[in-house]
Parts: C-alpha cells; structure tokens; sequence
C-alpha cells in the first residue's frame, strides 16, 4: 500500500511540476513574445517586475508548491535509484528517514525563504 | 538463403557448470555440421548425442509452446527450439544459461524464485461465487472486446526469458518481475475475475510494479509476442486510479444464459462432463 500510495503522489508531483514549470517558462523565458506577464517592453528580471512578483500571494503560493512537489519528485526519484543498489533493509530504512529528513528540511528553508520575501516586497 | 547455403559448419560454444564438480562455469566449445532447418535444440541435441553427453538443459515440446528450453543464446534470451540457426546470422553459437537466474547445473535455470512469485499473484480466477467455481452451471458472459483486454497476455508460456532480460530484476530480487505481474494483470482484466482486492495486497507493496523503467527488453524478447511492460505499465494506472478512487469497480462476469427456442440438430453428441 505504501508503494501504491507514494508512486501515486510521484505521479501526482510530476503533473504539478509540468504545469508550474510551463508558467515559469511563460513567465521568464517566453513573455518576450506573449507579453502577458510582465510589464510591456521590460525583462521578466527587472526590478519592477521583480517586486511586483515577490508582492504576489499568488507566486508565493506556487513558489511553496513547486518547491515541495519537485523535493518529493525528485527525492523520491533518488530513493528509488538508490534502491537499486539493492542495500540491506536497515540501510533502506535509515535512506528512507535521511531523504525525508533532507526533503523536510529544505522545504522548511524555501517557505521562510518566500514567505520573507513576500513580506519584504510589501513593505518596499 | 545464401547464408544457408555458405553455412557447412556450426560452432556451438556451451557454457558447462556443475555445482558439485565445478569451482567455477566454464565455456567448451566443439563443431557440428550444419543441417538444414537446424536449430539450436538440434544442435544441443546432437552434441549430446556425440561428444557431451553430461550436457543438461530442459526441453520437451521443441515447438514453442511449453516454455522450457529458455536460454542465453549469443547475447538474448531466447527458445532454443525456436531458434534457427541461420537467423543468429553467424556459425558461432553461444549458448548459457539463462541470467538472472541461480543455475542448476549447465544450462538449467533455478526457476523457483520466479513460480513463487507467479503464485503469490494468484494467477488464476478469483471469484465470490465459490459454488459457480467448482460446479459450473454455465459459461460466463464476455464480450470480444473484454477478451481482448488479456488475450494477448495470456499467450504466455512461462519461459524466464523476460526475467531474464529484465534490468530491474537483476539488481532487485524483490522485484516480481514481469512475468509474474503480467499473468497478475492478465487476471485483473479479466471480467471474469474478481480478484484485483486480494492481488492488490502484493502488489501495492515494495514487489509490486513499481521498480519497471519501461527499458522494454522483457517485450523484446518475448517468444510469444507477449508485451509484459506494456502488461506494467496498464497496472500501475490501475493502481494509481484505485489509490485516487476513480478506478472504475465492476461487478464479475455472470453465467451467460442459454439460448432458447433453438432445437439441437440431429448427431451432434453431447459435452463431456466438467472434469475440474
């Protein structure tokens, strides 16, 4: 069932990642040409445009989202690439807690670290 | 054709073990022939007729059918007695036991990691019905396209050689496999089954699907033409829907009703009784 479960959310992960992806790609790389997200005639990295992201509860949001599903995608990816190195079950296990651990950790980091900067862009 | 005629001889190079003898498998090679239509089972059979009669391996239909003559020949897994030697495009034959496997003892795989997990997966039709099971009143309705479904799945004859050519289960011996996970998903698409609950035990778990890359090599080499990745890859999404609840229950196949109004021609005798 654990398996079941935690391929499921990989895939789950994996689809979130696709769409969240798109909207960076969108937004830094291809709003030159659409013109949709930024400010007409700058750069996605301006200053301004910048700020006016970092102001936006709606990029903090996905900014926390897409931090936790591409950890989870790709730790998850790990385990499984580790698992094939075919180790003991206590090494399994003790792979298992450090990966979380690592994963727990540094979603921890990347929410204060956008929740900081949403709350710093509000107050310039 | 030409190359069949320019072939005049074949070199069988064997790889030998015998557990109790032997510290180590060793090659031997010897020279045979070549006669028209040979295959690599003629040729075994041959040598062992002439120079090496210890050589063990298993086989016994020599047309494809019951799976056992599975082995390493030059570089794939393949049916011994399904295999010409003209189509090996060379006179050098390389013949080993299959991989991934613990040998016996020459060219015999120990297969019985593969049979357990095969049962684990109650390969066969799972239903609540039990009184239908064991005195069957009738057939069970199934249309084409529900046949269709499995069928291909079922062509399956148990042979090794896509264990044996599986990246996954070389590393993983946990990994069923794909062979014991298709004959899973063969009966979980089955309407007539009602068993996807009870396999799900086992395969929801760390030996279940979840290991396969998708490299495909199980599907290349299949004798039968049997897809087991593809076989993995439709049960993961089974078991992706069924943890999002959204896989569709169905209940199991009913007995199909007998047709009425139809006389039965004169001469036709009647079906032997059921005799399992």
């Amino acid at each position: 069932m654990r398996d079941q479960r935690l391929w499921t959310w990989h895939v789950g992960a994996g689809l979130v990642i696709l769409v969240f992806l798109g909207l960076h790609m969108a937004i830094m790389h291809v709003d030159a040409i659409l013109g949709v997200f930024n400010r007409p005639g700058s750069e996605a990295i301006d200053w301004a445009n910048v700020v006016t992201r970092a102001r936006s509860a709606f990029f903090m949001v996905t900014y926390v989202v897409l931090l936790g599903m591409a950890l989870f995608h790709g730790l998850y990816g790990l385990r499984n690439i580790l698992f094939e190195l075919n180790p003991g079950d206590g090494l399994k296990k003790g792979l298992s807690v450090l990966l979380t651990v690592v994963g727990v950790g540094l979603f921890g980091l990347g929410t204060w670290a956008a929740w900081a900067s949403f709350g710093l862009a509000r107050t310039l | 054709m030409a190359a069949t005629k320019a072939l005049s001889e074949v070199i069988f190079r064997v790889r030998r073990f015998d557990p109790g003898a032997d510290a180590a498998p060793r090659w031997e090679e010897h020279r045979l022939p070549y006669t028209p239509g040979m295959t690599v089972l003629d040729g075994l059979k041959r040598l062992k007729e002439t120079v090496a009669p210890g050589l063990a391996w298993r086989s016994s239909c020599r047309m494809g059918v019951c799976g056992s003559c599975g082995m390493f020949i030059n570089g794939r897994a393949r049916l011994a007695c399904n295999t010409q030697i003209t189509e090996l495009g060379t006179n050098v034959v390389m013949v080993a036991p299959l991989p991934n496997f613990n040998t016996i003892r020459d060219l015999v795989p120990d297969l019985v990691q593969m049979f357990d997990a095969h049962q684990a997966l109650m390969p066969y039709v799972i239903r609540g019905d039990a009184d239908e099971m064991t005195e069957p009143t009738g057939e069970f309705a199934q249309s084409v396209h529900e046949l269709e479904q499995f069928l291909q799945f079922s062509y399956c004859i148990r042979c090794g050689c896509c264990m044996a050519a599986c990246p996954t289960y070389a590393t993983d011996p946990r990994y069923s496999g794909p062979m014991p996970l298709t004959q899973a998903h063969r009966y979980n698409a089955d309407t007539r089954d009602d068993g996807f609950a009870t396999r799900r035990t086992v395969l929801a778990g760390e030996t279940g699907p979840w290991r396969c890359h998708f490299a495909g090599e199980c599907s290349r080499v299949c004798p039968k033409g049997v897809d087991p990745a593809r076989a993995i890859q439709l049960m993961k999404r089974e078991l992706v829907l069924d943890y999002l609840r959204l896989r569709r229950e169905r209940c199991p196949a009913s007995v199909a009703t007998k047709p009425a109004g139809i006389a039965r021609r004169d001469g036709i005798p009647d079906a032997p009784k059921p005799t399992i």
